[in-house]
């Protein structure tokens, strides 16, 4: 069932292209039913998983025996969890671009392609399987943002395809060399992830090629120092495309690093831990420190996205299970979160009122002409503060909690980047919605368009969604916490034993 | 020696007398039967003699080498084998695939001429794949080459082309001095001009002198053939002034056939002569000559073509850059990274025709080749714009397309020929610049994709026997990236 999610997601794509060209309302329908159906493949694929602990195999076929690769799709929790934020975020991703007039064909068929890729790599458990799909979503999303994309956009979408592409040929390097080891250990040729998560590579090896590869999905997850195609990437894209950088695509490089070169080279991450763990606060502490300044509306969510990544580094460093379920499950809902946050600035705002710049939108009175999208904005802005009651409070929480107990000086560190986080949001809520300054006379030649239908439909959607995982997070830490405690699991080389649970 | 058995050299070497045939054939009907007809009608029915002469050359080639043992005439004169039989098909499919996207060409009306200068020169590489012998390989090599010169001159009413094809000629003869030099050397040292002998006579006398002027003047000599650093300095002149069609010629088939014989020469003849190119690890011999022009050649080709904005220029330093990583299968000298080597060139020669084939076209729709006469491809010519979608992104190496499968198996084939992962500076370097390639490739990419056509430009009509070649390499193009064991099992 699961696999469908990547075959009717590029079945869509193929569909689109044979489209007629001036068409839009049915390539905006074919998209949408496009993304509906993967979705539920997807919900209904994680729901028959009995054990989402295991890994379960989908597909398994010989692809290269010369090389040992596979077509191997298989998903355990962890896989899990992503499908299903895919889904969402390419549902909601389609109807937050419903009023993309300007080739909209090409536009859907760039968006399912990234989201097929996306879909590929988080089942894939082949590493060049893995790869292939990783480097897939590099040109949609080039595309996506030089051709629909606003500020710079040409500059913005060259900056994010060439940190995408340096990082992926840093994982390439750390690929061949780690398969020629390997071929070495385990007398084949072999790519596939179960084999090679067994493999002991000496721990010299480890030592350096782990950080390449870890750097090198890092950077797609926006570690700082890497992480600055992420601002100028948000605030270049399409709202959609956006919504799917911050959405999905920076947890690609989240999942590579744990999924590839934890998992691969556990030596190597117990050395590099602190290392991690310092970058990881770095990137929390300065994220939040420049959304604080941001005039512009979209940079203050783009740099927001840096600092929210930052938990999921930091939680990957922990090396303890509280610490990996809290990283997982901010993937998770920092996905939703900002997808809405992107959302409410781009589609709400920036295409009704044609500025992202505080000092006009102060002027504007938002909050009054565009009730739903303040409300909107401030729940979603809640729930990024990490407020009890939706999801990016369970998984912070846990992220601290598991860091707490191997860098308690570093926690309280991040802990200054939470309280920063409040004031920055709370002054993006006041500036774009809520200001008092004095009221520009309104444009009566150009009211602003009231929100639209598909608009409230993705809105409630993303915001049940974090809302339903905060109530209730037990629904996803089924999946995600067999993952790390069963014993068969993949990750139990990488865990810290004597560390209180 | 055996008795000379005539019938069985013509039995050895069908497909080449077919070839021979063809030209006659080909050249024959252009005189006689298409005299006073359109050039179109010419070029047309001269291609399609001349594709159906490389087709069945082919398919004689490709039929009998399944199970076919090695046959060995004139100690290495004429070698016929499984593999040299497979590169011959792929070099006649290649030669078929130029041929198809020169038709609609509008540079000559001496098709008769024009086509049997491919031909020949296609006859010349068959020859070269075939000879282990140093006197064959450079009688066969002097075919190609000569006919490579005058491809690129045919273009008259252009400046550049008769400039290229003149600073290629002279090149051409210097590096082809050089050569002999090197063989004259060789056969000096070892009294032999047969690989295989070559290399018995060498083995234990240690790194001669005269070895090393030998070995480095071979490769100054095969250097400029492959266009790698330093002697490459000829190839953006040709690629930019030679007609279009010409150029793919040079940069696909004639690199298929070079690399093979690079490869043989090296690992047949001088046995004993590697070296060791590997980090902290250094021994003379042709290994570190090869290391050295391979990573100058990555280098220098991906840095320079960033600043082109002619796009067969920008193919041309390209070209340079993937003869450097083509030498890392030349370096690893193992079976598997002789395959991967086979299989990164095919499918490279494959891709640039293709690539090659879209400038044709869009050279005569808007007049120039520049990256802005790219703009607005997608609206004005969909099919197209999306054939050069799939090569450029091969050649810069992403996935599923062919380049990444075959970056992969070359560099990973690279890393496991030395022990302690000898050679992995090298592929990291290769790496790092195949990331810098990807910049210009999307530049190309840009312009066809995200800005926007001057106002009102019409709709390119591409041809369609133009268009159906350049669908059937795309669809090539991908097929073997997704499934490269459909080629990696007659490697």
């Amino acid at each position: 069932m699961l696999a469908w999610t990547i075959y009717i997601t590029f079945f869509g794509v193929l569909v689109l292209m044979l489209l007629p060209r001036d068409n839009a309302r049915a390539a905006r329908i074919v998209a949408l039913l496009t993304a509906i159906a993967g979705c539920v493949a997807a919900f209904a694929g994680a729901i028959q998983q009995p054990h989402p602990g295991e890994v379960a195999t989908i597909t398994k076929l010989d692809w290269i025996p010369a090389i040992g690769a596979h077509y191997y799709l298989a998903a355990d929790g962890i896989s899990l969890v992503l499908v299903v934020l895919t889904g969402l975020a390419a549902v909601s991703g389609i109807l937050f671009s419903w009023n993309i007039e300007k080739r909209t064909k090409e536009f859907f068929a760039f968006f399912l392609a990234l989201i097929g890729g996306v879909y590929g790599v988080f089942l894939s458990f082949d590493v060049l399987l893995l790869f292939v799909f990783y480097e897939l979503t590099i040109i949609p999303k080039y595309f996506l943002i030089a051709r629909w994309g606003s500020t710079r956009k040409e500059y913005g979408a060259m900056k994010l395809a060439i940190y995408s592409f340096v990082g992926s040929h840093l994982v390439l390097i750390g690929l061949i060399a780690a398969w020629v080891v390997a071929r070495g250990q385990l007398g084949h040729a072999s790519l596939d992830l179960m084999e090679l998560s067994k493999v002991a590579f000496p721990v010299a090896f480890q030592y350096w090629v782990f950080p390449l590869v870890f750097v090198g999905f890092a950077i797609l997850a926006g570690m700082w120092p890497f992480h600055t195609w992420a601002p100028t990437g948000h605030v270049a894209a399409p709202t959609a495309g956006s919504m799917l950088l911050a959405g999905v695509v920076m947890k690609l490089g989240a999942y590579g690093c744990l999924r590839v070169a934890m998992v691969m080279f556990p030596e190597g991450v117990k050395m590099w831990q602190g290392e991690i763990a310092c970058l990881a606060v770095a990137g929390i502490v300065y994220g939040a420190g420049v959304a604080l300044v941001q005039k512009d509306f979209k940079f203050v969510i783009g740099y927001s996205s840096v600092s929210h990544m930052g938990f999921v580094l930091l939680g990957l460093a922990t090396l303890n299970t509280i610490g990996f379920d809290g990283a997982v499950l901010q993937m998770f809902s920092h996905g939703i979160i900002a997808g809405l946050l992107f959302a409410v600035v781009g589609r709400m705002v920036y295409d009704r009122t044609h500025t992202r710049d505080f000092n006009d939108l102060e002027t504007m009175q938002l909050g009054k002409l565009l009730p739903f999208a303040g409300v909107t904005f401030v729940i979603a802005g809640i729930a990024s503060m990490g407020l009890p009651g939706f999801s990016g409070f369970v998984a912070e929480m846990q992220v601290l909690m598991g860091a707490w107990a191997v860098f308690p000086k570093l926690t309280i560190l991040s802990g200054i980047g939470i309280l920063v986080g409040v004031v920055y949001t709370l002054r993006a809520v006041q500036n774009g919605f809520y200001s008092d300054a004095p009221p520009r006379p309104a444009d009566p030649d150009h009211p602003l368009e009231p929100i639209t239908r598909p608009e409230r439909f993705g809105a409630v959607m993303l915001i049940g969604a974090s809302l339903v995982i905060g109530l209730f997070p037990g629904l996803l830490m089924n999946w995600i916490e067999p993952c790390f405690t069963s014993p068969l699991s993949m990750f139990g080389r990488l865990l810290v034993k004597g560390v209180s649970q | 020696m055996n008795p000379v058995n005539y019938l069985q050299i013509l039995q050895l070497a069908a497909p080449e007398t077919i070839v021979t045939l063809t030209v006659l054939v080909v050249l024959g009907a252009d005189l006689t039967l298409l005299r006073g007809k359109s050039i179109a009608a010419r070029f047309n029915a001269g291609a399609l003699l001349a594709v159906l002469g490389c087709a069945s050359a082919a398919v004689f080639a490709f039929t009998r080498q399944a199970g076919q043992m090695e046959f060995n005439l004139f100690s290495g004169m004429l070698v016929v084998g499984q593999s040299s039989d497979f590169v011959k098909v792929a070099l006649l499919v290649l030669t078929i695939f130029t041929i198809l996207i020169s038709t609609s060409g509008k540079f000559t009306d001496h098709v008769g001429e024009y086509l049997s200068l491919i031909l020949l020169g296609t006859l010349g590489l068959m020859f070269l794949v075939s000879a282990e012998d140093l006197l064959m390989i450079f009688i066969a090599l002097e075919l190609a080459s000569l006919s490579l010169y005058i491809l690129t001159a045919f273009n008259k009413h252009n400046a550049k082309s008769s400039e290229a094809a003149l600073k290629y000629f002279l090149f051409g003869g210097m590096s082809a001095a050089f050569l002999l030099f090197g063989f004259s050397l060789l056969y000096g040292i070892s009294g032999s001009t047969n690989l295989p002998e070559i290399a018995r006579g060498l083995s234990g006398k240690g790194t001669d002198p005269l070895l090393i002027v030998a070995m480095v003047t071979t490769v100054i000599g095969f250097g400029f053939k492959v266009a790698a650093v330093p002697l490459h300095l000829w190839a953006p002149d040709a690629y930019e002034g030679a007609p279009t069609p010409s150029a793919a010629f040079i940069g696909a088939g004639s690199k298929v056939a070079s690399f093979y014989i690079l490869a043989k020469i090296f690992t047949l003849g001088f046995v004993g002569a590697e070296g060791s190119a590997v980090w902290h690890g250094y021994v003379a011999g042709w290994t570190p000559a090869v290391a050295i022009v391979a990573a100058l050649s990555m280098v220098l080709g991906n840095l320079t073509a960033i600043v082109q904005s002619s796009v067969k220029r920008l193919l041309a330093y390209s070209a340079i850059a993937h003869a450097g990583y083509m030498l890392l299968g030349v370096l690893g000298n193992t079976p598997t990274s002789s395959s991967a080597l086979m299989f990164y060139v095919i499918t490279y020669a494959l891709t640039v025709i293709g690539a090659f084939g879209v400038v044709t076209v869009v050279e005569a729709a808007t007049g120039g080749d520049a990256i802005a006469n790219f703009a607005g491809l997608s609206r004005r010519a969909p099919g197209l714009s999306l054939c050069l979608l799939v090569f450029l992104l091969s050649l810069g190496g992403i996935p599923p397309l062919a380049g990444f499968i075959g970056k992969f198996f070359l560099f990973s084939a690279a890393v496991g020929a030395e022990k302690n992962l000898g050679l992995l500076w090298l592929v990291i370097l290769a790496i790092a610049m195949s990331a810098v390639s990807f910049y210009y490739y999307l530049r190309v990419l840009k312009a066809a994709y995200v800005q926007d056509a001057a106002e009102a430009a019409p709709a390119i009509k591409v041809p369609g026997l133009t268009l159906f070649a350049l669908a059937l390499l795309a669809a090539l193009v991908i097929l073997f990236g997704c499934a490269p064991g459909l080629l990696t099992q007659y490697l």
